[in-house]
């Protein structure tokens, strides 16, 4: 027993690798179907294990090869990772038993197996960024998501998919090189490539070459920035969502731009936060109008979108906004507020994303005016998406609720109180364009569109359900979510120089 | 050192960064696909060129131990600039792939014509 | 290009040694440059040659495409069951030093391993590729 638990990083992301090489050999989808849920359903058990592990113990390093760190890749398990290797992999088990009648429905028979593989392939490429302690196989790492993440989008029925992949490859390889430049440049300087390591040479290189350690920063933060979607780097994601199927727009909306997120928070705190005192560095004068940007410009475009795909991609920019304001305020709260909102806006946008994938799955249409009357002959699936669509807004009792609560005290801690106030207003635009969606599905006349659907299938309804009780139910108990949170912000905030 | 000195002592940095320029530049202006990847390939190679350039060592030898010498190059960065070019290699092949396919779809691979395509639907 | 004699016996004549140095970068790798990456790239180059020269049925009779397809993936369970070996015995992932009785020398096994994975992954992608571009618009 103590030899598998010894293994448990390895195992993390070795299993969805072989699982995605296997599931290449599956040529049959409902096979590759089968196997991917079952390679997905380990993937949480081992991160709660290793959760528990940090939870209860202290950080598990584990040597690739036998090689020991900085010399060999590390893999680096902390409270930060462990959380969000639990909710990578926990949202995705939740989602697994969507996919098979949603990936039949849009996706060519012969191609099924292959899009199980991408998206196995990606599941590791995101949990393999979590769980590295080493910054060039984060790279690696990223790439592997995001390769696989490209054929999803461009497997999308629309043959605007394939427009949609092609700019979301241009943006995503540039941000990634960026990002590979900056870790040049800090290699450069600091003769080392894992993370921890840069953080306790970064000190002397700083004072030594403070231009190229400055610079870094700039080619990481930019890099990453691209892959989260930060506003005005954001361009790609509508698109990429909008026209990806069903069930690769919910994973990714749920999964990928936050570990794009985790991987912003480990540069900024683990390596530079380490070294050089952040209040030194632009990271919030930068986030500060970016993030609130985000949460209105974002918003109010979400409300003209008369797509409804399109209409929440918008809304998880505006959404990101938060979790990067969160950033930008450096104290306990905020810090809370933004690792905890990571968490609720997961659940709550997987659970709309797979709300809408089954709208298209029964109506075959998510354009906003051609669906009056389907929240009358789709009940549950757009219940869900209303129980869902408050606890984005932030209404008391819901997961969101907690989420902005802590974004507004870690405000009124820094003595922000204007900014505690835009987070109250952008929230009511979320009300609007949510809104919008419930006047036209129950008060409208039925459509013909939706005029024969009708909730669909267990296996598909039963996950959106989950999602959105989860979304409500952590505003209620946040012992998993806000607990860890906290304890995350108190360990990036105490490591600070 | 002067400034002028002091910019052609790091020659190797100035070709990365014109290289890394022109590349990004072409992907901005060029509106057709094929040339935008071309321009993304060079902007790529810019950073090979980042890594590998500070990994020689004049007069260094390859890092296998020998009694005979004593200055070896990094190895390092030549590993790992041969993932990135891996990864590349993957991107571009994926990229004409997914290119390939949009001319069959649309019959173009204008930027501003697909744009004009989409919206006339 | 089926009639030109000078190219189809030039190629018939150099593909043999390209195939040949292909196998010397896998093999050198230990001593210089080299390894699974570059000779892969070179095999795939003897077989696209060959592609070019006679034609895309003549070069899918020596590797088919359902072959070509089934090593792709094949390449890779190689390395990673190269790295599986070390877990299954105790060790860490990719030690590779269990897979001989002096760990140095099981070092050289599973590299020589890993390189053989990488030689079939990366010859049988770029011929994978070339198949599928070449196929596009017949």
């Amino acid at each position: 027993m103590n030899a598998v638990t010894a293994q448990l990083p390895a195992l993390q992301v070795v299993i969805p690798l072989l699982g995605a090489i296997i599931a290449a050999f599956l040529r049959r989808g409902t096979l590759a179907w089968a196997w991917a849920a079952l390679i997905t359903a380990l993937t949480p058990v081992i991160a709660f294990a290793q959760l528990h592990q940090v939870w209860t113990n202290d950080t598990i390093s584990y040597r690739m090869g036998g090689w020991p760190p900085p010399i060999g890749i590390e893999y680096r398990v902390d409270l930060l990772n462990a959380f969000v290797l639990l909710l990578v992999s926990l949202v995705s088990t939740i989602m697994m038993p969507y996919a098979r009648r949603s990936v039949a429905h849009e996706i060519d028979g012969d191609k099924q197996a292959w899009f199980y593989c991408m998206y196995l392939l990606g599941l590791a490429g995101l949990l393999g960024i979590t769980i590295t302690g080493d910054a060039f196989n984060a790279f690696v790492f990223l790439e592997i998501s995001s390769l696989s993440t490209y054929v999803m989008i461009a497997m999308g029925r629309d043959r605007r998919a394939l427009v949609a992949s092609y700019q979301y490859l241009i943006i995503g390889t540039i941000g990634a090189t960026l990002y590979v430049i900056g870790v040049g440049l800090l290699y450069l300087v600091t003769g080392s490539l894992n993370f921890a390591d840069i953080g306790t040479r970064l000190a002397e290189a700083s004072a030594a070459y403070p231009r190229p350690v400055l610079a870094g920063l700039a080619f990481l933060f930019v890099g990453i920035s691209l892959k989260l979607a930060l506003f005005p780097l954001h361009v790609w994601l509508p698109n990429a969502y909008a026209y990806a199927p069903s069930f690769a727009t919910a994973f990714l909306a749920a999964t990928a731009t936050k570990v794009a997120i985790y991987l912003l928070l480990r540069i900024v705190f683990s390596v530079y936060g380490v070294a050089i005192d952040l209040n030194t560095l632009p990271v919030s004068t930068v986030l500060y109008p970016l993030s609130i940007a985000a949460m209105f410009i974002a918003s109010i475009l979400a409300v003209y979108e008369t797509n409804l795909k399109r209409m929440l991609a918008y809304s998880s920019v505006a959404q990101i906004g938060y979790i990067t304001l969160g950033i930008a305020l450096m104290n306990q709260a905020g810090l809370t507020g933004s690792v905890v909102h990571l968490f609720n806006h997961a659940l709550i946008k997987g659970a709309l994303f797979l709300a809408l994938g089954a709208i298209v799955y029964r109506a075959g249409t998510i354009k906003l005016d051609d669906l009056g009357g389907i929240g009358r002959t789709m009940p549950l699936t757009f219940a869900a998406f209303v129980f869902a669509g408050m606890s984005l807004m932030g209404v008391p009792g819901t997961a969101g609720f907690i989420s902005k609560y802590y974004l507004i005290v870690g405000a009124l801690d820094a003595g922000l109180w204007p900014i505690a106030f835009l987070i109250v207003a952008s929230s009511l635009i979320a009300l609007v364009y949510i809104g919008r969606a419930v006047e036209v599905a129950y008060f409208r006349p039925i459509a013909s569109a939706p005029a024969n659907a009708k909730d669909p299938p267990l296996m598909m309804l039963v996950p959106i359900l989950v999602l959105t009780f989860a979304s409500i139910y952590f505003g209620i108990d946040t012992e998993l979510s806000a607990g860890v949170a906290s304890r995350v912000a108190e360990t990036l905030l105490g490591g600070l120089k | 050192m002067g400034g002028f000195e002091n910019f052609f002592a790091h020659y190797n940095y100035v070709a990365t960064i014109v290289l890394m320029v022109a590349g990004l530049y072409i992907v901005i202006a060029r509106g057709n696909m094929i040339k935008k990847l071309i321009g993304l390939m060079l902007f790529q190679t810019s950073v090979y060129l980042l890594y590998i350039a500070p990994g020689k060592i004049i007069g260094g030898t390859p890092p296998i131990l020998d009694a005979n010498f004593t200055i070896y190059s990094n190895p390092l960065p030549h590993v790992l600039i041969l993932t990135a070019i891996v990864v590349g290699v993957a991107t571009i092949a994926l990229g004409l792939a997914i290119v390939s396919r949009i001319h069959e779809a649309y019959g173009t691979i204008e930027e501003d014509e697909i744009i004009a395509r989409d919206d006339q639907e | 290009m089926r009639l030109d004699v000078v190219l189809r016996v030039g190629v018939k004549l150099i593909i043999p040694f390209m195939l040949v140095f292909g196998l010397y970068v896998q093999l050198h790798g230990d001593y210089g440059p080299g390894g699974g990456f570059q000779a892969g790239v070179i095999v795939a180059g003897a077989i696209i040659t060959y592609a070019l020269i006679f034609g895309i049925e003549e070069a899918q009779r020596v590797a088919p495409r359902k072959l070509v397809e089934f090593l792709v993936p094949l390449g890779v369970l190689i390395y990673a069951g190269t790295g599986v070996i070390g877990l299954l015995s105790g060790q860490n992932f990719l030690d590779y030093s269990v897979l001989a009785a002096h760990a140095p020398a099981g070092r050289e096994r599973g590299i020589l391993l890993v390189e053989a994975g990488v030689l079939v992954t990366v010859a049988s992608t770029m011929i994978a590729l070339f198949y599928a571009f070449s196929e596009r618009g017949r």
